[in-house]
């Protein structure tokens, strides 16, 4: 305990921050030397460590790790609800089903025509409205605490709203339609062709907030005397966008578009509420396939195997994706 | 020159144009769930709704709690929402504290997790779930669907709370170590304080998330009695659906109320966190 006042200019290598670090809000300024430096509690911390982490470690193990690995191992078993015999492993017959499952597949393609169809125009109007909450607008300020409103619902209210919205008679849409004179409107959420892109156009609505607040955080960290300097050379709005925004907003674009998609495929309350998957299983997301055959007809087994090849299926298109654009990063 | 102030005015006036329309886009529901919930039946069935209702009326309130048990759902919502909240930050507190401040191999495997978790499959979890919880005899109850929610809200909480933590000049930790102090003194009696408020903003998110969730509480909870806010709404849709509109939005307008206030509270705090992951990212 003797050394804590010598600061030795090496660092340990576990240290949080590198000399080279960009200041973040908060950090001393570099110029005062560290103290903590050499440490020679550091083993003790360690153990001091463990003990700050255990409290919230068990559960995470519990409920959270251990059911992730429990369930790929269900998989691989007839698991099923209220049944008397033991569970038996039966390798890869859910998958081998799972192939010919055709139900199975048309709702995977629902799920991926949905997150694609949602996490696109997500973004295209997300950045939008950042790139207009970023100028000198009025009314500014009262603009963005309004436009983060649908991210504080819950997601069965926005539903529930959604359907006040499409109703067949009592609700506005149809009224705004009757009013235009486009004709009588329609039921929008039980109409073969129009349900899937009527639960797309909610989708799209409740996720634009996180989108845009993630975009406006990354155009406020664009340099402005960048954009002063490219206006002075004469470079048009789109040149600008092109060549000083994007550069700077792409990493934070690319994030917040990767972790939509997740979300969108893991999303169940708004179709829950607005379809229940209907009509005639247009809207039956994977996740909605996947909770009715574990917990309404308890094929825990079965149910299990397609979660696993929907997590396989997305992680390998995230995958491609994040390194597609990581790559075309570098050659630009 | 003066055309080009022309054309700046009128890009001007568009970009106002454009912003109108996304205001119009982002709140017209909710105007429209609001003035659903204060019509009276006569007008919801007519075929001419209104923006406007002729005839404003709380029936609509009253029909709501008298046909789902909307209090006791209301209290068990609260009830799961602020223990899960408050367990949340208590728990990860001291990891965020580690995290910020020691890099072990144990960090970064947290610090994995914690992006993992944004991913998180949760169809491939509830199953298991509902069997592990089913083996502790903790199906259908509240404290089971806390012990999730606190779990799930981990991460999350994790991240913001390091930032947080960071925040804390070091000098202050090291001062009170010189003067004897052990780990847990330093945690809690210099560094707890100062985070104090951030840890509040932390909360009340973990607050929101909880109060706001509906796929476990659906799967975990089975009796009405038990039952969280989001799963009774959905008992007002039913099997006829369109019946009782009025009730309905009612309700659902009630039950966004904490979370818009809450919201509204720490919505600083939260876009602001966020833009920091987001910028770090």
């Amino acid at each position: 305990m003797t050394s804590v006042s010598t600061a030795p200019p090496s660092r340990e290598p576990g240290e949080p921050r590198k000399p080279g670090d960009p200041g973040e809000p908060g950090e001393r300024p570099p110029a005062r030397p560290r103290r903590t430096g050499g440490r020679p509690r550091g083993k003790i911390l360690d153990h001091g460590a463990w003990f700050l982490v255990l409290p919230a470690l068990i559960p995470i193990l519990v409920l959270s790790v251990g059911p992730l690995l429990y369930g790929i191992s269900l998989a691989f078993t007839d698991s099923q609800a209220g049944r008397t015999t033991p569970t038996q492993w039966i390798g890869t017959l859910n998958f081998r089903d799972l192939l010919h499952d055709t139900l199975f597949w048309d709702s995977f393609g629902i799920g991926l025509l949905w997150a694609v169809g949602v996490t696109v125009p997500q973004f295209l109007l997300a950045l939008g409205l950042a790139l207009l909450l970023n100028q000198e607008l009025r009314f500014r300020r009262f603009a963005r605490a309004l436009a983060i409103i649908p991210w504080a619902m819950p997601e069965v209210v926005v539903g529930i709203m959604w359907r006040l919205v499409y109703n067949a008679d009592a609700g506005i849409l149809n009224e705004t339609i009757r009013d235009l004179g486009l004709g009588d409107g329609r039921d929008w959420l039980t109409g073969l062709a129009t349900a899937l892109p009527a639960v797309i156009v909610v989708g799209v609505w409740a996720g634009m907030p996180q989108t845009t607040v993630a975009l406006l955080a990354g155009l406020q960290n664009t340099r402005r005397e960048l954009h002063e300097a490219a206006a002075l050379d004469g470079a048009g709005a789109w040149r600008r966008f092109r060549t000083v925004t994007w550069p700077a907003l792409r990493p934070v674009a690319l994030a917040i578009t990767a972790l939509n998609f997740i979300w969108n495929v893991n999303a169940f309350a708004l179709v829950y509420v607005l379809t229940a998957g209907g009509p005639g299983g247009r809207t039956r997301l994977p996740m909605l396939f996947a909770y009715e055959e574990a917990f309404r007809y308890g094929q825990f087994g079965y149910a299990a195997a397609m979660s696993c090849v929907m997590v396989a299926v997305i992680s390998v298109l995230l995958a491609l994706y994040l390194v597609g654009r990581l790559g075309g990063g570098d050659d630009q | 020159m003066i055309r080009a102030g022309r054309a700046a005015r009128a890009g001007r006036a568009g970009q106002y144009l454009a912003l109108l329309g996304y205001l119009v886009f982002l709140a017209f529901p909710f105007v429209w769930l609001l003035s659903t919930a204060v019509k009276p039946a006569r007008e919801l069935g007519s075929l001419h709704p209104s923006w406007i209702p002729r005839d404003p009326t709380f029936a609509n309130f009253r029909q709501a709690f008298a046909e789902q048990p909307l209090l006791q759902a209301a209290a068990n919502s609260l009830l799961v929402a602020v223990s899960a909240a408050l367990i949340c930050v208590v728990i990860a507190t001291p990891v965020a504290y580690a995290l910020a401040r020691h890099r072990t191999r144990l960090s970064t495997a947290a610090t994995g997790w914690v992006v993992v978790s944004q991913a998180f499959p949760f169809v491939l979890v509830i199953i298991p779930l509902f069997l592990i919880l089913r083996n502790l005899r903790l199906i259908n109850t509240l404290s089971g669907l806390i012990m999730v929610y606190v779990v799930w809200a981990l991460p999350f909480a994790i991240w913001m709370l390091v930032g947080f933590v960071r925040a804390v000049p070091r000098e202050l930790e090291e001062a009170a170590a010189v003067d004897g102090a052990g780990r847990a003194r330093v945690l809690f009696s210099v560094v707890a304080p100062l985070i104090a408020p951030g840890a509040a903003a932390t909360a009340l998110f973990a607050f929101i998330t909880a109060w706001n969730e509906f796929f476990f509480a659906l799967v975990l909870l089975k009796t009405p009695e038990k039952q969280t806010l989001p799963v009774v709404l959905t008992h007002f849709l039913g099997a006829e659906g369109v019946a009782d509109l009025g009730p309905l939005a009612a309700a659902a307008f009630l039950a966004t109320i904490p979370s818009l206030v809450i919201f509204a509270v720490i919505q600083k705090r939260i876009t602001g966190g966020m833009a920091e992951g987001a910028v770090k990212a």
